[in-house]
Order: C-alpha cells, then structure tokens, then sequence
C-alpha cells in the first residue's frame, strides 16, 4: 500500500437554506494515494466539484461552507487552515486544471510569462533558470515548439493546446496532488484521448496523485487506479478501478454503467429504399469574410451531399468545427447558404427568402442542443409548445389542447403546462423542445446534439424517447453529434464530417466494422473507455480468456 | 420578475431610495390640499426667513418656498418621467432595429447614435429648447432627445445577445415573424436591464431640467426647481433658503432614483447577482 497523500475524512459540506439539500456532500471518506489516479464520479449536481473546491478552500463563502471532517494533507488539516496556509499550499503542493482552460489563463498574458509568474512567486530560481524550466515544462507536455508557444498569447491557442498550458502551469512546481476538475469535458475527443494520455504520463513520472473529477464512465476506464461514485452528495461505492466498473455492487452504480452508451456493433439493418426526403446537392457555407474589412473566410460546408430517406435516421459525426451544426442549420434554413440545392421532398428551398421558407418549415423542424438556451425563459411551456401552431393558423384554444396532448407523449406531466422553463430539470427541458418540434407535426426532425449537454442517464432516457417517437410517428431524422457511441445506437446510416466536407458515409454496421477514412478509424479509437467497452461487449465466455 | 422584487426588498438602501420617493409621490398628490392657490401668488412679506408663518421661508417676491417646492415636484417628476420614457421609446426602437437586423442598417443607426453622443449632452438641450421655445413640452422633448443614445446602445448590445440565443432560432424554425420574434421573445427577454438603466435615466432627467430652468429656459409659467434657484440666486448671502430647501429637494430626489435604479440593477441583472 503506498502512502495517502490527502485523507479526506467524514467530510459534510454545508449548503445555504433554501438550496435542494441541506448538505452539498455527507460524511465523504476518500483516501487519495501517491502515484494513483482517483476519478471522482457523479452525474450533475452530486457535488462532486464541491469536494475539489474544499480541498483547495475555494467554496463559495459564505454561503457554502465545510460543516464536518477533516482534510489531512501532510499532517494538516486543510478543512482548519487559514486563508494565508492555504495560499502556500495552493498551486506549489494542491494543484488545479479546470474545464475550460480559457477562462482559467490570463488573456492578457503570454503562456509563459504565467508560467514564470508561478515561479517567481514560489521560488527563488534566477530568470535565465525559469526560462530553461518553462521551455521543459512546454516540451513535457508535447506542445509543438515550446520557445514560439511561450511567447503566445492564449487566444493564439488551441483548446487542447490551452489545456496542455494548464497542465504545464499545473506541473510547474511538482505538486503532489493534481484535482483535474472535468479537464477534457469541453475538448473534442481525440483531443481528449491525447490529454487523458498526458496526464496518465506526467502522473506516473512525478509519482503525483491525482484527483480526477468527471462524469464519463469512458473516461475513468481510461485513467483511473481506483474509483469513487457520488449520488446526491453521498459516497455510494468505491473500489479499484477493475472492481467498480467489472462488477458495480451498487444500484446506482449499475444503473450508471447500463447507461453508458455502448461502443458496441450495431445490428445489420437492410438499406432503406424508401423516398427521399431531403436531398442536399453541394452545399457551400462559408463564415466571415464579410462587412467592410472582409477577413478570412472558414469554409464550413464544402460541396456536402446529403441524403435522408423516408423513416431513417441519418448520423452526422464530427469534430468541434467540423461542419456538422452548420449542415444542420442549412437543413433547416436557420441560415442562409453560398450555394448548392437543398431539396425538402423535391422542393428546393436553398434559395428561399425567410417569407418564402415560412411555409416549408412545418416540414422540417429542430431539436437544440443547449437545454437552457433553446426556450424563451418568460415563456410557459403550453406557450412555446403550442406557438408553432398558432403561427400557421390553428386556433389558440385548439393549439393548446395539442400541446397538452404532446406534454404526455414526451412524458411529462399535465401540470407541467402552467410552469416556466427554469423550473425544469435539464433532461424535462429537453422534452419540451421536442414537443415543440412534434407540435407542428413535420416530417423531418433534425436533432443537434439533443443531448450531449445531459447526464448519461437522462440522456439514455431522451434517446429511447427520440427513437420510441420517431417509430411512431415515421419521421425521418438527421441526428447531429460528437459521439460515435450514440451515433451507433440510433442511426441507420452514418455521414463522417471533418473541416467541413463528408469525409465518408455508410450504413452504420459498416461504418463500424471497417472505417474506410482513416479519421473515421482516428474517432472509433479515441472514444473514451474504448477498450473497456469492447470487452465488455464481448460475450461472458470469451472475456474471461481477454 | 417575482424574485426579482425580492431580491430588491433586501436592499436597504434601495427601500430607503423607494421610500423617499414614495414620499415624493404623495406629496404631489397632496399639493392642491396642502398649497391651495396658485405658487406663484405672493403669500405674504418677501424674505421671511423659514419657521414662523411660512415653513421654509418666502422668497424675494413674498411667495411661499415650501408652496414653491410642492408644485416644483409635480414639474420634475413629470418631466423626468416624460423624458425618460420617450428616451426609452426611441431607444429601443433604434436599438432593437439595429441589434435584429445588424448589417447596414446597423452601421447606419449606431453611427447616428454615436453623433448625438458626441455631442455634450446639455448643450444639445439648451439649443433644442430654444429652439423650440421654452415650454413643458420642449423640455421633455430636449431631454428625450439627449438621452435616448443610452437606450439604443443598451437594446442593440441584449439584442444582439438574443439574436444568437437557440430559443430565438427555434422561433424562426417554427416559422415566426420577425415581428413576432421582437415583440414577443426579445423585448420580454430585455426588460429587465431597460428598466434598470431607464430608472437611472429619470435622475438625469431631473437633474437636466434643473439646469434648463436655472438659465431660464424652463416654462416661465410652470413653477419648478431649477426657477426657483434661478430666482434666489442673487440673494444667496442674505437669504439662504431660498437656493438650499430646492436644492435640498433635487439632492434627495436625484439620490433616491439612483438608489433605486442601482438596487433594480442589481435585482434584475443576473450577472451582478453572484456577490
């Protein structure tokens, strides 16, 4: 057994008055060891960041506070220490990536200019010295020609280049514990899979122990030593990462794992020959170059072809940046395009004014990704529900008799109609928005990531919602997202995309079992936990011998 | 909207501005009982210092000061709120047609917006009032005239924000108006910061008025705040109350607005809200 570096013991952290629980965690023990890596994981909201933020002392005083236990970190107890202790262990001993790099770096400063402040406030090292340890500290953690990238601003950065700065900065002063607070959730995932491979390297050079906070059950077969699950801020189970995730003793554990969306071979399904429904012939989107000044143009779509037939669900993958959100948008006529046909059942409506695309859009209508964002906040949802309808001329009355018909369909409850969005949870605000989509009765639903900003278990629940609502009502369905995983579970045919051209596109199985574009085999192998899903997939018999 | 008040009723300062003004409000609705008669009408000997018969003292003519400073309320208030509130029709038309439709139309209205900025805002206002001839009327309209750019920044800037917004473009997907879309899901989505900044709007309004009536552009037949210190400025030494009971009035009033407009602020501007 090696050495405990932070021993967290019976740790309660006090919520104000009015929030959903009284305590953000109860009596958490976690024993966080030298050279181990530590997932720490939980769905939303099961105050998982709140455990990193008490070890730092960085809880929202005052009105979230430590209420109970204890924090040992080499003899001290950091829950009792004061504000200027704490500052000498923060950043040299604790150090802290965040999610989103760009707001934890400074703008105004070069990369290296923050990596010399640490270690000018911590160390005594003269300047020519930390100039030799900043380019080491770029060139450990594989950034391209550290001696240019010191010199960079952040912007000049790209998102797994700010998180390998973050990283570098983390590192600089040997701390002995890392907490890694969701680092790689904002990052595309073969951006992710290199990052997730950096820290696993640098944590077993410096012997450091890391505490790594996510909620993807890929990513802790990844990286983790051992693992530890949270529910609604209380420890449900914890173990070696083998134990948990081979043989989850715990109800919520299980249902977690199931969950998961599986990298498993889809089933074979025959080609569809039925009608098309939306033809899209050269498609050409081009973003900036515009206004007085012009700039540089990003090709967004780049001559993209794209077919969806009656009843089939057509998966489009891709990378951040890669075109996707932007063939989705073009679809539906959210925007307008440089050029190229998009034909709804033969209509072309490429070149449609607003006025003109008014009545084609009870046709085609859109899931959004961003639960929060897509509906209007002062709005009840019968209202945003049954507003599609009186637009195109139903009656109120009768369009708020529909709604209330859709609020069931999506399973939610009849009292939901009189309420505003931010009463709801995440995944029932998701269910809104596709009522909202079904109200004008279309024939195609186009789904931009509907739910990559949800918890695995809710998101399961809105896939089987999606796939239970397209059978019946024989939509036909352009799904948008990131993840091949789900991908597989839901679509008949699946379009690769990458810096804005279809890069390949086939029926799912074979997309599956012999990528053609080495990018499409790049993805496949970046998924996070992409072993561990293999084997788990694999029948019993043969997993034993594995 | 609901927790918006009561995150306003937790600011002290801010119910304290409120209640100032309430008291403001019920003292203009209490004039014509409490001062029958006309304030211009000479009340009694001139110069008699406050107490005694006259609460605060008459002026250089004999007229009753505190009479003065009843009806001078009445004319702020109404012009501060006149102002203020054609400031915000303006602004926000302007506003919101650049921040929907951005493009030329944008660049055409901002760079007017930003003309009538340049120019120092009071000065403007004395040139539209004489030109107009000084009246209630032309007053309001000065004001408005110099304060509208504030408004039309602010609605251009939550529009634009907005016009990004997913909810906005599942309007559009579902096939709605651009009229729809402005009445219905942008303006509802920006009353808050318009209410906060067009509360501030009506101290400076105030204050402007003050100013416009001190030099003698206000309407010589409407009693108000800035007259009367116009009226008592050349006896400021010998009779001090004259100048200071108005003064003291637009200080208090001017103050209790602000209070008020940052405690609105504050309540309604999510973003201030995590302190």
């Amino acid at each position: 057994m090696t050495t405990t570096v932070l021993d967290i013991e019976k740790l309660s952290i006090g919520l104000p008055p009015g929030a959903d629980r009284a305590q953000a965690v109860t009596d958490v023990d976690l024993a966080l060891r030298a050279g181990a890596v530590t997932c720490l994981i939980g769905e939303s909201g099961s105050g998982k960041s709140m455990v990193a933020r008490a070890i730092l002392g960085l809880l929202p005083k005052p009105h979230v506070r430590i209420a109970g236990g204890r924090l040992l970190f080499e003899g001290q107890d950091l829950a009792a220490i004061d504000e200027r202790g704490m500052r000498a262990i923060r950043g040299a001993r604790i150090a802290m990536i965040f999610q989103e790099p760009m707001t934890a770096l400074n703008p105004l400063h070069t990369i290296g200019r923050q990596l010399d402040e640490i270690l000018r406030i911590h160390t005594t090292t003269g300047r020519a010295a930390r100039r030799d340890r900043i380019l080491a500290l770029l060139d450990s953690v594989h950034l391209p020609d550290p001696a240019r990238l010191a010199r960079a601003f952040p912007h000049q950065l790209s998102g797994g280049q700010r998180q390998r700065a973050m990283i570098a900065m983390a590192l600089a002063l040997k701390p002995r514990l890392l907490i890694a607070d969701e680092p790689t959730t904002a990052l595309d995932v073969t951006t992710q899979a290199q990052i997730l491979h950096l820290i696993r390297d640098l944590q077993r050079e410096h012997g450091t122990s890391v505490l790594f906070i996510t909620h993807d059950f890929g990513v802790v077969a990844d990286i983790a030593d051992s693992v530890a699950v949270l529910q609604k801020g209380r420890l449900v189970e914890q173990g070696g990462v083998a134990d948990v995730l081979g043989r989850p003793q715990h109800p919520y554990t299980r249902s977690l794992i199931a969950a998961v969306p599986k990298l498993a071979p889809p089933p074979v399904r025959p080609a569809s020959t039925a009608p098309l429904v939306v033809e899209g012939r050269k498609i050409e989107k081009a973003y900036g170059a515009r206004g007085l000044f012009g700039g540089r143009a990003i090709r967004a779509l780049a001559q993209v072809d794209v077919e969806l037939r009656r009843g089939e669900t057509l998966g489009v993958v891709g990378e951040s940046g890669s075109g996707k959100s932007t063939l989705a948008r073009a679809v539906t006529r959210l925007m307008p395009v440089d050029g190229g046909e998009i034909l709804l059942s033969g209509h072309n409506v490429a070149d449609l004014s607003r006025a003109q695309m008014r009545p084609h859009r009870k046709r085609v209508q859109m899931v959004f990704q961003d639960p929060y964002a897509s509906l209007d906040p002062r709005q009840r949802v019968i209202d945003i529900i049954a507003e599609g309808p009186i637009i195109h001329g139903t009656t109120p009355a009768v369009a708020q008799e529909e709604a209330r018909v859709l609020l069931g369909l999506v399973g939610l409850d009849p009292s939901a109609a009189r309420r505003f969005p931010h009463e709801f949870s995440g995944g029932q605000r998701q269910r809104i928005g596709i009522a909202r989509a079904l109200a004008l009765r279309p024939d195609i639903l186009v789904a931009d990531e509907p739910v990559s900003a949800l918890d695995v278990s809710v998101q399961a629940q809105i896939l089987a919602l999606l796939a239970d609502i397209k059978a019946r009502l024989q939509l036909s369905m352009l799904f948008v997202t990131h993840d091949l995983r789900v991908a597989l579970q839901v679509c008949d045919r699946i379009a690769v995309m990458r810096q804005g051209a279809v890069v390949e596109v086939g029926p799912t199985a074979e997309i599956y079992a012999s990528p053609k574009h080495p990018y499409t085999a790049a993805l496949f192998a970046a998924v996070p936990g992409a072993d561990w899903q293999e084997r788990a997939s694999r029948p019993i018999h043969e997993r034993t011998h594995a | 909207m609901g927790a918006g008040l009561a995150r306003f009723a937790r600011n002290r300062m801010a119910l304290f501005g409120a209640a100032i003004l309430l008291g403001l409000l019920l003292l203009v609705l209490a004039t014509p009982a409490l001062f029958p008669g006309d304030p211009f009408r000479l009340a009694g000997p001139a110069l008699q210092p406050p107490g005694g018969r006259f609460l605060l003292g008459t002026d250089t003519l004999g007229r009753d000061v505190a009479a003065q400073i009843a009806y001078g309320a009445r004319t702020s208030l109404l012009i501060g709120v006149g102002a203020t509130l054609g400031a915000i029709l303006f602004g926000v038309i302007v506003g919101g047609l650049a921040g929907y439709y951005r493009g030329a139309v944008e660049i055409v209205l901002m760079r007017v917006t930003e003309f009538f900025q340049t120019i120092p805002a009071f000065v403007l206002a004395i040139l539209i009032v004489a030109i107009l001839s000084p009246s209630v009327t032309s007053e309001i309209i000065a004001i408005a005239a110099v304060s509208w750019p504030g408004i039309a920044r602010l609605v251009r800037g939550e529009f634009a924000a907005l016009g990004g917004r997913e909810f906005i473009l599942a309007c559009t997907g579902l096939g709605a108006s651009d009229a729809r879309i402005i009445f219905r899901h942008m303006l509802p989505n920006c009353t808050a910061p318009i209410i906060a900044v067009g509360s501030l709007l009506i101290g400076t309004a105030i204050l402007i008025e003050a100013g416009l009536a001190f030099l003698g552009l206000g309407d010589p037949n409407v009693m108000s705040w800035g007259l009367i210190i116009s009226a008592g400025r050349a006896v400021l030494r010998s009779a001090w109350w004259i100048c200071t009971f108005p003064g003291i009035a637009i200080l208090l009033t001017v103050l209790a607005i602000n209070l008020v407009g940052d405690g609105l602020n504050e309540a309604l501007n999510p973003r201030l809200r995590e302190r």
